[in-house]
């Protein structure tokens, strides 16, 4: 049966970019968590982490895993930075204007990163070769593993983080009340500051794993963002498995639309999607109403 | 009507009715539930069970917009006023409902569009007098002192022409002076044949002003009657040392 | 009320009047599109300065604009008048659809939104090769005319665009000191306070929105007309932000600003001709550095600046001569 076939290679290939929505994703909502704030210039660490890589291992020629930490790290400190100089400044702003100020950190970074970098598309090689292997009749690259693999590792650190380790925990108590944390003697700038941070390294991690597969070049981060935003939202913005799903979701039926409809339209896809829950369920598929989002 | 919050009974059964061409207060320990309760009246938040009555009309969930244009409005506790606006605009702002140039007319400026302004603005200016602060009305509202802010709520309330005025804690935050003004102001605003409700914490001007009270605490509904019966009622006496 | 119109005259007499001091030639070419996107800007402004709601797609009515009367000129051979009314019609009408659920949205969430309607637009103007004939673009739109005189050249064409722009403004800035502009305002400041007041803001919301969308299709209208060629990369989430800039340059709220904002965004590239290279550097850094420094634009930042650094010099003079 080549439709089985075609729809198994489809769903494979949907949940291995579903899972780098699924991480962009999480950055989102756990900035979103402790500030408020939807970061839009989320994508571009995203973006970093790829070009980043590229640069210490094919330009400095540097060995991949060293590469690979230092992209994170810078990419990071970028994160870092941008809350420190753009973010914190302002205390109380409207929306809006948090709104313009991701926005204009977000085109800041990707023009920087043309300016460094050029406009040209690289490939960063796959980690383990390019055999792929044959599961079931569809072909897996060993890249997908370990998009799966790190995927996996993130979300369960995540996890452990948030729920188990006093800074996630003073975190998780920022989302739900800052004034209370505050009195209680958490240090509420420090956690948002810290939420920039993870949410930059996991941005950055899912940019380096995808971009041997996709192709990498400066303005990668606006869609890759987009749709990490989208896996947010389908999991109403919860730094759990909400989001996971969120992603998983939008990653399969993107790749099934592109697949089995049209390619072209395959960007269109997540917009759709995003659209669709944004108007009918604000709050997410796995959200439970309550949450008025403003 | 009953009101709760994901679990915590903010109101549980309360029930009264507020009288035509009154004043009426509803006091009440802090918690008690009177700014729920005018939320839940005004259309902010809907009730769990209960209605709202409007002269004898079921008004329960209407939208806030709607209310104002049956002449049911409100000021806030914290004042909520436009502060980027003049304080004459804000008063303006509240004569929306008894105007109606649309967008076509407002930008081509028709001469219709035009006599209104003027009406609206002179309107204004009289509200303004009646609040007595008129002399403020070409200041950014933002800049205002607290004090006058709670006039120009009131001003801008007025100017909708309600047959209610529902007043949250208008005393809140003012000095002795400006809350013997206030008191001078709703009982203008009473002559003027609007009911007025008014939730406060400042026994002075509740019992100086009020013809009824209703006192709620913690949820449910102590006691209603004139402001003498209240003050020897042992209930309400009794919550509020227990408070105290 | 005076005021206003004072300024209203003498932007329309500087506009008119400006080409008698330029010879012709590609400084015209460049103001036509400063016109184009002062419309652009303007339309911007009403939504996001004086409602407070944020729109990212505002390249889709734009673009909605220039393809509707491209195509229905270029490849139906429709009268250029007819297509642009049809255009703004038909656009108005989409807006006017779509702003229901989407203004349900507010801030970051309508942020989002509006981004991703702009997204999906663009997508299509890609991908319905047939109509719009893709991303090689669309040629042959023809010149729009009046009698016997074709718009044909760069003098010509300013005339008929800032005409429209002169056109815009007034009624953007009627709009604004009217009651409707008061009502929008109010819900910028409080919405609840202008609900409490009787304001329908929803409708309210829908309307202006539908007003912007009007405005951006006009725009596209003629830009369609002007230029007689469009490709999807005019009306690209690029163009979205570079309007943001735009209106956050000549300040939220200000009518003139956007004209503003649209003239030195329009000019740069043409001044400095590397600006190329960096535009999205210097988008981004105008976005971050004027929201953060000078939120009311240049418009009233510039004149609270010069006051700051003139009480400033006066302090410093008088505290030497007391030395």
């Amino acid at each position: 049966m080549e439709l089985i076939e075609q729809l198994l290679q489809y769903t494979l290939s949907g949940l291995s970019t579903g899972a780098i929505y699924a991480l962009i994703g999480l950055g989102f909502a756990i900035i979103y968590n402790s500030t408020s704030i939807i970061n839009f210039a989320q994508g571009e660490f995203v973006m970093l982490g790829g070009m980043l890589t590229l640069f210490f291992h094919v330009t400095l020629g540097l060995y991949l895993p060293l590469a690979v930490v230092l992209a994170i790290a810078a990419a990071t400190a970028v994160g870092a930075l941008f809350e420190r100089l753009a973010i914190s400044p302002l205390k109380d702003a409207e929306p809006i204007i948090l709104v313009i100020i991701t926005i204009g950190g977000s085109i800041l970074i990707r023009g920087v990163a043309m300016l460094l970098w050029g406009k040209d598309t690289h490939a960063l090689p796959m980690f383990s070769g390019d055999d792929p292997i044959i599961l079931l009749g569809a072909a897996i690259m060993p890249q997908n593993i370990w998009i799966f693999g790190v995927t996996l590792i993130i979300i369960t650190a995540n996890r452990l983080f948030f729920h188990h380790s006093v800074s996630g925990k003073a975190m998780r108590a920022c989302s739900f009340n800052r004034i209370a944390s505050r009195l209680v003697g958490i240090d509420v700038k420090r956690m948002i500051l810290f939420s920039f941070i993870i949410s930059s390294a996991m941005g950055a991690v899912a940019g380096i794993i995808i971009a041997p597969l996709t192709m990498t070049s400066y303005d990668v981060g606006v869609m890759l963002g987009l749709k990490g935003f989208c896996a947010a939202i389908i999991g109403g913005m919860s730094t759990g498995m909400g989001t996971v799903a969120g992603g998983l979701i939008v990653g399969v039926l993107e790749s099934l639309g592109a697949g089995l409809i049209s390619s072209g339209y395959k960007d269109a896809i997540a917009f759709i999607i995003l659209l669709v829950i944004l108007l009918i369920r604000p709050q997410g598929l796995f959200g439970k109403g309550e949450a008025e989002r403003v | 009507m009953t009101k709760i919050f994901g679990g915590l009974t903010a109101l549980q059964d309360v029930s009264f009715s507020i009288s035509a061409c009154d004043i009426t207060g509803i006091i009440g320990p802090n918690g008690a539930g009177k700014t729920t309760l005018f939320n839940v009246v005004t259309g902010i938040y809907d009730p769990t069970s209960g209605k709202v009555y409007y002269d004898g009309k079921d008004i329960t969930g209407f939208s806030p917009e709607k209310l104002a244009r049956l002449g049911l409005v409100r000021t806030f506790q914290g004042i909520e006023l436009f502060g980027q606006m003049t304080v004459l605009e804000n008063v303006m702002v509240g004569l929306h409902t008894r105007s109606q140039s649309g967008i076509i007319a407002s930008a081509l400026k028709l001469p219709a569009h035009l006599r209104e302004e003027r009406r609206i603005r002179e309107r204004a200016i009289s509200w303004l007098e009646f609040a007595g602060i008129a002399d403020l009305a070409g200041m950014k509202a933002a800049n205002l002192p607290f004090g006058k802010g709670r006039l120009l709520e009131i001003a801008r309330a007025m100017a909708v022409e309600p047959r209610i005025i529902l007043l949250d804690e208008p005393a809140a935050g003012l000095n002795s002076r400006e809350t013997s003004d206030l008191a001078l102001l709703i009982m203008r605003i009473k002559d003027a044949g609007i009911t007025v409700a008014l939730v406060e914490h400042d026994m002075e001007l509740v019992m100086g002003i009020c013809s009824r009270i209703v006192v709620l605490n913690l949820g449910h509904k102590l006691a209603e009657g004139t402001p003498r019966q209240i003050q020897e009622d042992e209930q309400v006496i009794t919550a509020y040392l227990g408070e105290g | 009320m005076k005021r206003e119109l004072m300024k209203f005259l003498v932007f329309a007499a500087a506009v008119l009047t400006a080409p008698l001091f330029l010879k012709g030639g590609y400084i015209v070419n460049v103001l036509v599109f400063v016109g184009i996107y002062t419309i652009l800007a303007v339309a911007l402004n009403l939504l996001l300065g004086l409602a407070g709601q944020i729109s990212l797609g505002q390249a889709a009515f734009f673009g909605l604009g220039a393809y509707i009367s491209g195509v229905l000129t270029a490849t139906y051979a429709a009268n250029p008048w007819v297509a642009m009314v049809i255009a703004v019609i038909a656009v108005g009408a989409i807006a006017f659809a779509l702003g229901f659920p989407i203004l349900k949205l507010k801030g970051h969430y309508l942020a989002m939104a509006t981004l991703g309607m702009g997204i999906i637009v663009y997508i299509i103007f890609n991908e319905t090769v047939d109509i719009t004939g893709g991303p090689s673009g669309l040629s042959g739109i023809p010149n729009l005319s009046i009698g016997g005189i074709v718009f044909n050249t760069d003098m010509k064409n300013y005339y008929l665009v800032w005409s429209f722009v002169i056109v815009t403004i007034l009624l953007s800035v009627n709009l604004s000191q009217s009651r409707i502009g008061r009502a929008l305002r109010a819900i910028h400041d409080s919405e609840v306070a202008a609900r409490i007041l009787g304001v329908n803001v929803r409708l309210l919301k829908v309307q202006i929105f539908t007003v912007s969308g009007i405005f951006s299709a006009l725009a596209g209208s003629l830009y369609a007309h002007t230029v007689q060629f469009i490709s999807p990369a005019s009306f690209g989430f690029n163009v979205s932000i570079e309007l943001l800039t735009m209106v956050i340059i000549g300040g939220l709220g200000s009518i003139y600003g956007s004209f503003l904002g649209a003239a030195i965004l329009t000019l740069l590239p043409e001044l400095f001709r590397t600006f190329q290279d960096y535009d999205i550097v210097v988008y981004g850094t105008v976005l971050i550095v004027m929201t953060m420094f000078m939120p009311g634009g240049l418009v009233r930042g510039v004149p609270l600046l010069a006051r700051s650094l003139l009480v400033r010099v006066k302090a410093g003079l008088s505290s030497e001569k007391s030395v």
